[in-house]
């Protein structure tokens, strides 16, 4: 078996060759030429257009914010969680299963919520509140990524904050610290793989997302991700496509670092 | 811990937090069970009580065809997935630490990368080899994104494999393949099952490489609520969406509660998360 046995992941590394590692050279095949086959740059550079940088600044400025709402949201939550022993799996549980729910649906629940005449609106009117006009704008766009992605903040966030050992809190009261400079001290650094790994979980799908813009979005505001998607599906243009695509992954690359150099044994990690 | 953390919060607070997230995740989903029951064919008024659109679901041809290949898909790619991946986890432990880092990078590339670029260059691999889009394509890219989760949930457990058990019973002859099948794999099985259920619900929940590999004529369940998205979305997606969700709800519990029992198990037995 000893030496057989290494056989047992050929199957796989032929697998990860032909449909991981070729497909993604293909896109840098297809953004660094033009439609005849020349080598070009044209297509990377595009994103300096005044729609494209439009586009991608809007998308990076609004997945910051979603990120940062979801780790407000989200670490104090963990934390909740984490520190509530029997119970956790239960509330976990709780936490995840709305994933089971179509996303596109769920999403678009969220119109029905939000219109004007909508839901939210209804209650706060009967309740004699100022209603709420935020469908079909960049605010409803934050707000759907928050909703879809607050889980992959919070993931990782309970898993690195159950690691940590009672006995170091415990040794820092004992010592002296209060409530704050624990925190400070002891239990924020030790958390930082899963807040790192949390934002990567969340930044990277929020950055490249077409589906929300296009559905809380109305069709005024194009994201990054819409853009190139339609590059794909409508306009037929695959290198224009794999050029901005190209672009995208130089985002993605960072945070991909980022998480290695910050979480190198994977404490952080949805699993 | 928790007390220490942030003195000033007590209990009910805390409450109050949870149940406050709850209702915010939990708001879509109650909306969506309640249109499954509006007798009305617009999502914007309320028509009264109806259990019309669950009898209409299951003469709509569309929407079954969408479920039986969205199913099918996740079946066979979850399947296939898991196998590879078991096979792969078994000879990465042979391996050097450097050819087995390598394989792990790759591994990640599929979960950290965005899906938008996944489907894009697998789109792009199967337009250039010229293969025809339909459901092997499809098959193809789900049982690509399933692999990863697979590994990653077997792996741990193959770390924590008790060896001298495996060495003992080849000891006492048995052949390597039996002692696997004897010894190892039930070890294993909790983080294949973990691993199969994870892949089976990405599979299962994916829209955005399926949308870039599927080609026409074929559709899964989120590709059809996409392409129905302009239209407006039929009222016996409501109603199938609220069927899956009550029966996976009903599932789930089924499936935990023995767990509790188990719970000084050596490895606890990871929860059924779907990121």
């Amino acid at each position: 078996m000893k030496n057989k046995s290494r056989l047992l992941s050929g199957p796989y590394l032929f697998w990860a060759i032909s449909f991981i590692i070729i497909p993604f050279c293909m896109i840098f095949c297809y953004g660094l030429t033009d439609k005849s086959g020349n080598l070009t740059l044209a297509n990377i550079l595009s994103i300096a257009t005044s729609e494209h940088s439009k586009a991608l600044s809007l998308s990076i400025e609004l997945s910051l914010i979603a990120t940062a709402i979801c780790l407000l949201l989200g670490y104090p939550l963990a934390a909740i969680l984490a520190h509530m022993k029997n119970s956790s799996g239960v509330i976990i549980f709780v936490f995840i299963l709305p994933m089971w729910m179509n996303f596109l649906l769920r999403t678009l629940a969220w119109q029905t919520l939000l219109e004007k005449t909508g839901v939210i609106n209804t209650v706060l009117s009967a309740l004699h509140l100022p209603t709420i006009n935020i469908i079909n704008t960049s605010g409803a766009i934050v707000l759907g990524m928050v909703y879809n992605f607050l889980p992959f903040m919070v993931l990782p966030l309970y898993n690195s904050l159950t690691k940590i050992d009672e006995n170091v809190l415990n040794a820092a009261a004992d010592l002296g610290a209060n409530a704050f400079q624990t925190f400070y001290k002891i239990t924020l650094p030790l958390s930082v793989p899963g807040i790192i790994s949390g934002i990567t979980m969340v930044f990277v799908p929020a950055l490249t997302t077409f589906v929300i813009s296009k559905l809380l979005g109305g069709s005024k505001i194009l994201l990054i991700g819409n853009v190139i998607e339609e590059q794909f599906t409508q306009a037929g243009n695959w290198h224009l496509g794999s050029g901005l695509s190209i672009v995208l992954m130089i985002f993605i690359i960072i945070n991909m670092l980022l998480s290695a150099v910050f979480d190198k044994d994977g404490e952080g990690s949805v699993l | 811990m928790k007390k220490r953390a942030f003195p000033g919060i007590n209990t009910v607070l805390k409450k109050i937090y949870i149940v406050l997230i709850f209702i915010f995740l939990y708001a879509p989903i109650l909306t969506l069970i309640v249109l499954s029951f509006n007798s009305s064919k617009t999502r914007a008024k309320w028509g009264g009580f109806s259990f019309k659109w669950y009898i209409l679901l299951f003469s709509n041809r569309d929407i079954m065809e969408a479920l039986s290949t969205t199913l099918s898909i996740a079946l066979l790619s979850s399947a296939i997935a898991t196998v590879i991946g078991v096979c792969t986890c078994v000879g990465l432990r042979k391996m050097k630490s450097t050819s087995r880092s390598v394989i792990i990078g790759v591994t990640n590339i599929p979960m950290l990368n965005a899906d938008i670029v996944t489907g894009i260059s697998l789109m792009l691999l199967f337009l250039s080899i010229g293969m025809k889009f339909g459901f092997g394509t499809i098959l193809l890219s789900h049982i690509t994104f399933n692999i990863p989760y697979v590994i990653l949930s077997v792996m741990p457990r193959m770390k924590n494999l008790n060896t001298p058990v495996y060495e003992a019973a080849l000891d006492l002859g048995a052949s390597p393949i039996y002692a696997f099948f004897k010894v190892v794999l039930p070890e294993l099985l909790p983080g294949i099952l973990s691993g199969f259920l994870l892949a089976f619900t990405m599979s299962l929940d994916d829209f955005i490489i399926t949308h870039f590999t599927k080609g026409a004529g074929i559709d899964t369940l989120s590709t059809k609520i996409y392409t129905e998205v302009k239209k407006g979305i039929k009222p016996e997606m409501y109603a199938l969406s609220t069927i899956i969700f009550v029966s996976v709800l009903i599932l789930l519990i089924l499936v935990n509660k023995p767990e509790k029992a188990a719970k000084d198990d050596v490895a606890p037995p990871q929860p059924v998360v779907i990121p």
